[in-house]
C-alpha cells in the first residue's frame, strides 16, 4: 500500500473499500471482546469460519470478529446484519443452525433470542433490545460494526475523515471547537479538554508531547480497554488532532500490560497508519509530523496519575509530583505535555466531525456529550454502557441494566472507581454528570458502576476499597501512606467486632486530613468510600461498633470471639 | 523581588524562591521534616501545608517547599485548618515511630501527646522522607540507597536488600541528612560502621601516614580521587597535616 499523499486519496480509498462490499450482503459481527472471550467467543467464531467453509457461503456470508459490543453479561454475542437479528449466548453447537436456518432459510432462531425479562417476550433484533435501546452509543457504537484489526473497517466507517477536516482548519479554530463543545476529560478530572490543549499549544517549549493514559486500573471498569480493543482507530485519530492543534510531532501510549487484547490491537492500528501515511512525515501531504510509541505500564493504580505516569514514561519510579507547575508547561522531560484519557481521545473525531453545535446539545449544562460506564456488580445486565450525561441512575440501573438479580433490592451503587463514593437508592433519580456526582460525595471517575444488593455490608465495601488504595498507594506522602494504613486497620476492627465509641469520628478526621493534606488525587479522595458509607449508612456502623452486628449478614463476629 | 503576605506580615522575597525559605529568611516558623536545602524539594511529610489566597483570589492548600512566591500572594501558615492537619500528621508519625526523639519534640510543639492509631513497630524512626536517598543520589552522586516498593511496604533499603551496596562510598551524608536520626554512622578502630534502617554496611578508614588518624574511607578517597583527577597518593595525608 502506497501511502496516501493528500486527503483526497485517502476519499478515493475510502470510495474503493466500500464500493468493494455489497451492503446486501450478510455480515456475521461476532463479539470478540476479552468479556466475550471468556464466554468461548473465539471457538464460535471460528466455527462460523469453518461451517461457512463447508457449506461454501463465503460469497453469501462474511464474518467479522468486532470488539467489544457492551453486553457482556450474554455473551458469546452474535449480530447478524444488515437485518440485525441479535443472538445471544451462542455456542459453537449452534452455529451450523444459524447458518441453514438463519442465513439460508431466513428463519429467525427464537431459542438464542433475547427474552425481554419485564414483558417476557423474546426481541429479534439488536437495537430493540432495551439493553441498548436506551444507549446513547456515538464512541462505543462501532465497537460492533468494525474489525479492529482492520483499518479498511474503519475507514468504511467513515474514519479519518475527522482527521482531513481538521487538518484544513487552523489550530485555533479546533481548539474553540473543541471549547465549544464543551468536552470535559473522561479519566476522571472532568477538566475541560479545550482549555488544556490550548494551555499545552500556547507553552513555550521546542518539542510537545501528547500522550494517551490507558492506564485503566479501577476495579470492575473497562471502557477504556474495550475502546483500545474495538476501535484502536478512533482513539488515534483523536491523538492526531489533538497533536496537529498543540503543536506536537510524538505521542505516547501509555497502556496497562494486562491488556494483551488492547495492546496487540493498538500496535496494529499504528502499522497499519503507518503503513497508509496517516501516522509518519508529513501526513496526507499537510506537513504535519506525528508518530505515536507504546509505552506498556507495569500494573502500579498509581501510573494512572498524570505526573506519576509521565515519571513512569521517563523510566523513574511512577510517584505523582506536586501540580503547581502544570505538565501542560512541564511535562515529559520538561517539555509542555497534554495527556488525555483514552475516552476523551475517542470524542474528539465525533466533534471535528459533526460540529460543536451537534455535540453541545447532548448532556447536561456543565458535563457534554455521552459517557460510558462499566455497569457490573449485582446487576442483571453487566456490561458496558454508553449513555448522554443526565441520565438517571435509575434509568442505567433498571431500565438498561435489568436491576438487581436473584430477586434482591437495591442498595447503593457505587460510582467513580475505588476512590468514588456509594449512592443510595433515595439518590436514584440523580442525573448523572460530573457535578452532581461530586455533590453527593461520590465522583465520575473514569466510569466505574458497581450495584450493589441488600446483602451487601457497607463497612466492609468501604474497607474492601480502601484496602485497595492503600495497596496501591505509592507510598511517598505521609497521609496516603499512613492514613489508609490506619483507616484499613479501623475499618477491619469494626468489620471483625472489635470497633469502639470514637472510631467513627476518627475515620472522619483521619479523612479530612487526607482530603486536604495528600499530594496526588489517590490520597485527596480515597476517604470518598469511608464519608460516603458513613453518611448515607451510619447506622450500619453504628449496629457493627456498638451491637455487634452486621445487619447485611457479610461480616462473622463469631470468628473473633472463637479466637 | 515579590512582594507578598506572611500571616498579615508584609515581606519582600526574591523571585523563585519557595514560601518556606520566604517564611524562613523572616523567622516565620513553618514546620518541616523531609526538606533539606541541598537537595530539591519533594512534598512528602505534608507538615509545611500553609494556606494561599493568590492575587486571582484563588484559595487553596500548597507544600510550601515546594511552592514558589508570587506577586500579591496572601500566606497563612497557622490557620486552624492547618493546625488540624499537623496534628494528625504528627498522630500518624508518633503511630509510624513510637520511639523516635524526634518526632516526640515535635509533636508536643505542634500540641500532640499521644496517638490514637495503632503504634508500628520496625520501623527504626524512619519516616520515609527520602532525605537521605535523595542526598545520596542529587548530592553525592552516587545513589547507593533508595527507596524500594510502594505504600505500606516502602523502605529505605540497599540493592537487594543486603547488608552491602556496591556504590555506597561511606560518606555519611545520608546520616548527617536524616531529620530523625534513623540513620547512624560510627567510627571506630579503622573501621566506620554506617546503620540503615534495616541494613549495615562497613567501611576500611583510611590512616593519615603522617599523624595515624583515620580521616576517611577508603572508598571514598577513592571516588573523590576519581571524580577529581587526581592521583590517589594526594590523599595519604590527611587534611589537617597538609600544609
Amino acid at each position: 500500500m502506497a501511502k496516501l499523499k493528500s486527503p483526497n486519496e485517502l476519499e478515493a480509498l475510502r470510495k474503493s473499500i466500500i464500493k468493494k462490499r455489497d451492503p446486501n450482503k450478510t455480515v456475521i459481527t461476532i463479539c470478540n471482546g476479552t468479556g466475550c472471550q471468556a464466554h468461548g467467543c473465539k471457538a464460535v467464531t471460528a466455527a462460523f469460519q469453518e461451517e461457512v467453509r463447508k457449506q461454501k457461503l463465503e460469497d453469501k456470508v462474511d464474518i467479522r470478529a468486532t470488539g467489544c459490543h457492551g453486553f457482556c453479561e450474554r455473551g458469546p454475542l452474535v449480530v447478524i446484519k444488515p437485518e440485525d437479528t441479535f443472538y445471544q449466548r451462542v455456542r459453537v453447537k449452534d452455529v451450523p443452525e444459524i447458518l441453514t436456518e438463519s442465513i439460508g432459510k431466513g428463519n429467525v432462531i427464537k431459542r438464542m433470542l433475547y427474552t425481554d425479562r419485564q414483558s417476557g417476550k423474546k426481541i429479534t433484533c439488536e437495537h430493540d433490545v432495551p439493553f441498548y435501546k436506551l444507549q446513547k452509543r456515538l464512541v462505543f457504537g462501532n465497537n460492533g460494526l468494525i474489525d479492529p484489526t482492520s483499518i479498511d473497517d474503519y475507514l468504511a466507517v467513515g474514519g479519518y475523515a475527522a482527521l482531513t477536516k481538521a487538518l484544513k482548519m487552523t489550530p485555533e479554530a479546533i481548539i474553540d471547537e473543541v471549547k465549544n463543545a464543551g468536552l470535559r476529560g473522561r479519566g476522571g478530572g472532568g477538566f475541560p479538554t479545550g482549555n488544556k490543549w490550548e494551555s499545552t499549544r500556547q507553552a513555550q517549549g521546542e518539542t510537545k508531547y501528547v500522550i494517551c493514559n490507558a492506564d485503566e486500573g479501577d476495579p470492575g471498569a473497562y471502557m477504556d480497554r474495550s475502546l483500545v480493543e474495538g476501535n484502536p482507530h478512533s482513539v488515534l485519530e483523536g491523538m492526531l488532532i489533538g497533536a496537529y492543534t498543540i503543536g506536537a510531532n510524538q505521542g505516547y501510549i501509555y497502556i496497562r500490560n494486562e491488556y494483551p487484547l488492547a495492546v496487540r490491537h493498538i500496535r496494529t492500528a499504528i502499522e497499519q497508519a503507518e503503513a497508509y501515511g496517516l501516522l509518519g512525515k508529513n501526513i496526507m501531504g499537510s506537513g504535519f509530523n506525528f508518530d505515536i510509541k507504546i509505552q506498556r505500564g507495569g500494573g502500579a493504580f498509581i501510573c494512572g496519575e498524570s505526573t506519576a505516569l509521565i515519571a513512569s514514561l521517563e523510566g523513574r519510579v511512577g510517584e505523582p509530583r506536586a501540580k503547581y507547575v502544570h505538565t501542560s508547561e512541564q511535562g515529559l522531560w520538561g517539555q509542555p505535555t497534554n495527556l488525555n484519557n483514552v475516552e476523551t481521545w475517542a470524542n474528539v473525531p465525533l466533534i471535528i466531525n459533526n460540529g460543536a453545535d451537534w455535540y453541545q446539545k447532548i448532556g447536561t449544562e456543565n458535563s457534554k456529550g455521552t459517557k460510558i460506564f462499566s455497569l457490573v456488580g449485582n446487576i442483571t445486565n453487566t456490561g458496558l454502557v454508553e449513555v448522554p450525561m443526565g441520565i438517571t441512575l435509575r434509568e442505567i440501573i433498571y431500565d438498561i441494566g435489568g436491576g438487581i438479580p436473584k430477586g434482591r433490592n437495591f442498595k447503593a451503587v457505587q460510582t467513580g472507581g475505588p476512590s468514588g463514593g456509594v449512592i443510595p437508592e433515595s439518590l436514584l433519580d440523580l442525573p448523572i454528570d460530573f457535578d452532581e456526582l461530586d455533590k453527593v460525595g461520590s465522583m465520575m471517575g473514569s466510569g466505574g458502576m458497581i450495584v450493589m444488593d441488600d446483602k451487601t455490608c457497607m463497612v466492609n465495601i468501604a474497607n474492601y476499597f480502601v484496602s485497595f488504595l492503600e495497596g496501591e498507594s505509592c507510598g511517598k506522602c505521609l497521609p496516603c501512606r499512613e492514613g489508609l494504613q490506619q483507616m484499613k486497620h479501623i475499618l477491619t476492627g469494626i468489620t471483625e467486632g472489635r470497633g469502639k465509641e470514637g472510631d467513627i469520628e476518627l475515620l472522619e478526621e483521619l479523612s479530612a486530613t487526607l482530603i486536604d493534606a495528600a499530594l496526588c488525587a489517590l490520597g485527596r479522595t480515597a476517604p470518598n468510600p469511608v464519608l460516603s458509607t458513613i453518611r448515607y449508612f451510619r447506622d450500619e456502623y453504628e449496629a457493627h461498633i456498638k451491637d455487634k452486628k452486621c445487619p447485611a449478614g457479610v461480616c462473622n463476629f463469631e470468628a473473633v470471639k472463637v479466637k | 523581588m515579590v512582594k507578598l503576605t506572611i500571616n498579615g506580615r508584609k515581606i519582600i522575597a526574591e523571585e523563585g524562591t519557595t514560601i518556606l525559605y520566604a517564611a524562613r529568611d523572616n523567622n516565620i516558623y513553618i514546620p518541616t521534616l523531609c526538606e533539606n536545602e541541598a537537595v530539591a524539594p519533594y512534598g512528602a511529610c505534608r507538615l509545611c501545608l500553609v494556606e494561599i489566597k493568590t492575587a486571582k483570589e484563588r484559595e487553596r492548600l500548597v507544600t510550601s517547599c515546594i511552592y514558589q512566591v508570587e506577586e500579591g500572594l496572601i500566606v497563612q501558615t497557622d490557620t486552624e485548618r492547618i493546625q488540624k492537619i499537623r496534628k494528625m500528621l504528627l498522630e500518624l508519625l508518633l503511630a509510624r515511630c513510637p520511639e523516635s526523639e524526634v518526632i516526640k519534640e515535635l509533636a508536643q510543639k505542634i500540641g500532640v501527646t499521644k496517638t490514637r492509631f495503632v503504634k508500628q513497630k520496625g520501623n527504626n524512626n524512619c519516616i520515609l522522607c527520602a532525605t537521605c536517598a535523595r542526598t545520596c543520589e542529587e548530592v553525592v552522586g552516587v545513589a547507593a540507597i533508595s527507596l524500594a516498593r510502594r505504600g505500606v511496604d516502602r523502605e529505605l533499603t540497599t540493592p537487594f536488600n543486603e547488608d552491602f551496596t556496591e556504590a555506597c562510598i561511606g560518606c555519611g551524608a545520608c546520616a548527617y541528612s536524616c531529620p530523625t536520626g534513623a540513620i547512624t554512622m560510627e567510627d571506630r578502630r579503622g573501621t566506620r560502621v554506617i546503620k540503615w534502617p534495616h541494613n549495615r554496611m562497613e567501611f576500611k578508614l583510611k590512616k593519615c601516614s603522617v599523624c595515624g588518624q583515620y580521616w576517611a574511607p577508603e572508598k571514598q578517597i577513592e571516588y573523590i580521587a576519581k571524580t577529581s583527577g587526581t592521583p590517589l597518593s594526594d590523599y595519604d595525608v590527611c587534611p589537617d597535616c597538609r600544609e
